[in-house]
């Protein structure tokens, strides 16, 4: 009963005689309420200082790399752990490399499949891809590297010939003793490359890319849609008078989202990529290394130095894909609304 | 009284819908509606694309291999289906038609690759998956070379399920206090974890490994094991689980906080009585979702468990970890293998047989992530907490 006494608004006499005192309001939190702020200020504390501690560590790692192997760290291109020669140049290079090569084939996918989800299925349709979008996203990497190595670099290798065939003057698709002509050919000369890696690597970061476009298309308003086609114009006019322009940091965004993924993804590519740290920029030629295959593979047998530098590598990337994704964050917040839901 | 309900306001449809059955007559083209011509020009298109193609690609120039079909089919189709339309229509029809030509077959490439996934691991996992020892002995009952009929995969389920209870019970109180704290508290520190926990993210899954492996197992000696490798996956899940479960409060509707403030209630007794329920469904789904995506990894699992061909734990190292006996706990002390791992060194071992049982794991790793995937669409789908 005391409670409904409590609730009596302020003003109102908490006892017949006595009308003139208000009843007092405790303006302090409550005991309750101070452990519960203690506590979960405290887990955000443990919280922050876990993650924290993983970017702090990396990032300390680069100090005694740099005073083991200098500044030629960031300019050398082989990794020889047997003659203790570390650099990542060309390794930085390669990730960057399999990362474009695998945006140059989600951007335009990702885009497209979700100008379909968005516009062009029926609504039954509609309902079953988005979801499955998802669920694209959520299938591990481990069952994609699966189909990308028994399935995509067998095949893919034909149109990496293919391309190296009618196109090897561009240099980009050269391949170096490739002979295309040939009677015989050497079919492991265009496996096992950082243009199948990509290939498969692409796989992963379309979900990515398609959710978050899906997300800014579906927020394009009804009004403008109806208005473009009141003036007549077609569905791709309509969707390139609207949908696209009011979906442009989404695009954008959600595309370097993905990107960030590219850059850090591993099982894949180590699967895929036969690792060589040889400086070229051939894609279509077998070989090529990312930061994350590098970590993959040396991380065993490396000594406390080599690993400082391993760690020192993965900072760099750790560094790239922070940046990509803040980025890629501040876009798509700036394209959507940011009206908060009330009643 | 029919004509009363009848003389109601119009519905509100989309303009496309109320052009398709708009008089013919009134306009020269439809918009949207799919007319005779359209489908038979999409089906004319690809009868003669493909015999175009098959004529000209197997037949006269020197190409081969079906991916290259594909491709020149689909190039060809889009040529000819332009082509045609081009034929009875005025450009802007045909720019329209062009594009849903590229935009339909650019799904089709999505939904095609997706399927050949999935397809593809549980075709080449199906012999596998189909003996019952697969499922029911370790790895050590039979060399990755022996047939079928003997060993299996049991130890990788005991080892995943073990690991990913370990990632989950330090993952979800974390990630949900911190969440509750990010929402509810507030504040300016409460932004600097919010741009920590979103920064952290993007960690590459690899790196949350080494980081675990160089202070865990290199710096304080630890042998690799199951929970080294759980802990390094719920380093990898306590920012995503997170920062969903942060997205899932800070839509809970600010009316409802006031009101239960208004009522008398403390923060904490409105948080736990109106702010967690309205949103039970959206932190399971993003702890749920976080378990898809951590019983997956590979990376940190590769790097920091190290693998077995036993069951671990066996009885006496269960009852070691409670003190009974000396056999060594099993998850702290022993390598420990997990479905991620087992179809990576299958797939690295190029055996034959060995593969061929890394795609049956592959089945029964998808088959988790279904259900776990499964089941937080279902517990996103019934909003129980909207009252």
């Amino acid at each position: 009963m005391t409670t409904l006494i409590d609730l009596q608004p302020p003003g109102s006499s908490p006892e017949p005689g006595d009308d003139k005192t208000p009843r007092k309001i405790p303006r302090s939190l409550s005991r309750a309420d101070r452990i519960f702020r203690w506590s979960t200020t405290g887990i955000g504390a443990v919280v922050l200082v876990i993650t924290g501690a993983i970017a702090a560590f990396l990032g300390y790692q680069l100090i005694p790399t740099l005073h083991h192997y200098g500044l030629h760290f960031f300019t050398e291109n082989l990794w020889q752990p047997q003659s203790n020669v570390l650099g990542i140049e060309q390794v930085l290079i390669g990730t960057v490399e399999v990362a474009i090569i695998a945006i140059i084939f989600a951007f335009p996918l990702a885009l497209l499949t979700a100008l379909y989800i968005s516009e062009y299925a029926p609504s039954w349709l509609r309902g079953f891809l988005t979801p499955m979008v998802d669920l694209m996203a959520a299938i591990p990497s481990i069952l994609y590297a699966m189909w990308g190595v028994f399935l995509i670099n067998p095949h893919a290798l034909y149109v990496a010939r293919w391309l190296n065939e009618y196109f090897g003057w561009i240099p980009v698709f050269h391949v170096s003793g490739g002979q295309p002509r040939a009677a015989v050919f050497v079919l492991s000369l265009y496996q096992s490359s950082p243009f199948i890696a990509g290939m498969v690597v692409s796989m992963m970061i379309i979900p990515i890319a398609c959710a978050v476009m899906l997300g800014v298309f579906g927020q394009a308003p009804l009004s403008e849609r109806e208005g473009a086609y009141a003036l007549g114009s077609t569905r791709w006019g309509m969707i390139r008078a609207v949908v696209l322009p009011f979906g442009r940091g989404g695009i954008v965004g959600g595309t370097m989202l993905g990107l960030g993924r590219a850059l850090g993804e591993t099982i894949a590519v180590t699967l895929i990529l036969s690792l060589n740290t040889d400086v070229k920029f051939r894609p279509l030629e077998e070989g090529g290394v990312t930061t994350a295959q590098l970590i993959a593979n040396y991380f065993g047998e490396a000594t406390s130095a080599q690993l400082s530098a391993l760690l020192a590598a993965g900072f760099v990337l750790f560094a790239m894909a922070i940046f990509v994704n803040t980025i890629a964050a501040i876009i798509v917040s700036r394209s959507r609304s940011g009206a908060l839901t009330e009643i | 009284m029919s004509s009363v309900v009848n003389a109601g306001p119009p519905d509100v449809r989309t303009l496309a819908a109320a052009q398709s059955d708009r008089d013919v007559h009134d306009y020269p083209r439809s918009v949207s509606s799919t007319t005779a011509d359209s489908r038979l020009t999409i089906v004319g298109s690809l009868v003669g694309s493909a015999g175009l193609v098959w004529l000209l690609y197997t037949q006269v120039l020197p190409f081969s291999g079906p991916i290259g079909f594909l491709i020149c089919w689909y190039v060809v189709y889009v040529l000819m289906f332009t082509a045609v339309t081009a034929i009875a229509h005025p450009r802007p029809i045909v720019v329209d038609r062009l594009w849903t030509a590229v935009i339909t077959g650019a799904a089709v490439i999505v939904a095609a690759a997706l399927v050949s996934a999935v397809a593809f691991v549980v075709v080449r996992g199906w012999a596998a998956v189909h003996h019952l020892n697969f499922f029911t002995q370790a790895q050590s009952s039979g060399s990755p070379t022996a047939p079928l009929n003997q060993g299996g995969i049991l130890n990788a389920i005991v080892g995943s399920a073990i690991e990913l209870t370990i990632a989950t019970v330090i993952s979800l109180p974390l990630g949900i206090g911190a969440a509750i704290y990010m929402s509810e508290v507030g504040g300016r520190f409460a932004r600097v974890v919010r741009t920590v926990v979103e920064a952290m993210t993007s960690l590459p899954d690899i790196l949350a490994g080494l980081f675990i492996y160089t202070v865990l197992i290199v710096a304080l000696g630890l042998p690799r094991s199951g929970l080294a490798a759980g802990v390094a996956l719920s380093v990898m899940m306590l920012p995503y689980v997170a920062r969903s479960a942060d997205v899932a409060l800070r839509v809970v509707p600010g009316g409802l906080r006031e009101a239960g403030l208004a009522l008398g209630a403390s923060q904490w007794r409105t948080v736990w009585r109106v702010v967690l329920p309205t949103q039970r469904s959206g932190l399971l789904t993003a702890v749920i979702l976080g378990m898809a995506r951590a019983v997956g990894e590979t990376a940190p699992v590769l790097i920091t468990s190290g693998a077995s061909t036993f069951i671990n734990p066996t009885w006496s190292q269960l009852f070691s970890c409670f003190g009974i006996g000396n056999a060594g706990c099993a998850p702290v002390d022993y390598p420990m293998n997990s479905l991620p791992l087992y179809i990576y060194t299958a797939v690295r071992s190029g055996e034959p047989q060995f593969i061929e049982r890394g795609f049956g794991a592959g089945i029964v790793l998808l088959a988790m992530v279904l259900i776990l995937f499964g089941t937080a669409r279902f517990l996103s789908r019934n909003k129980v907490g909207r009252r």
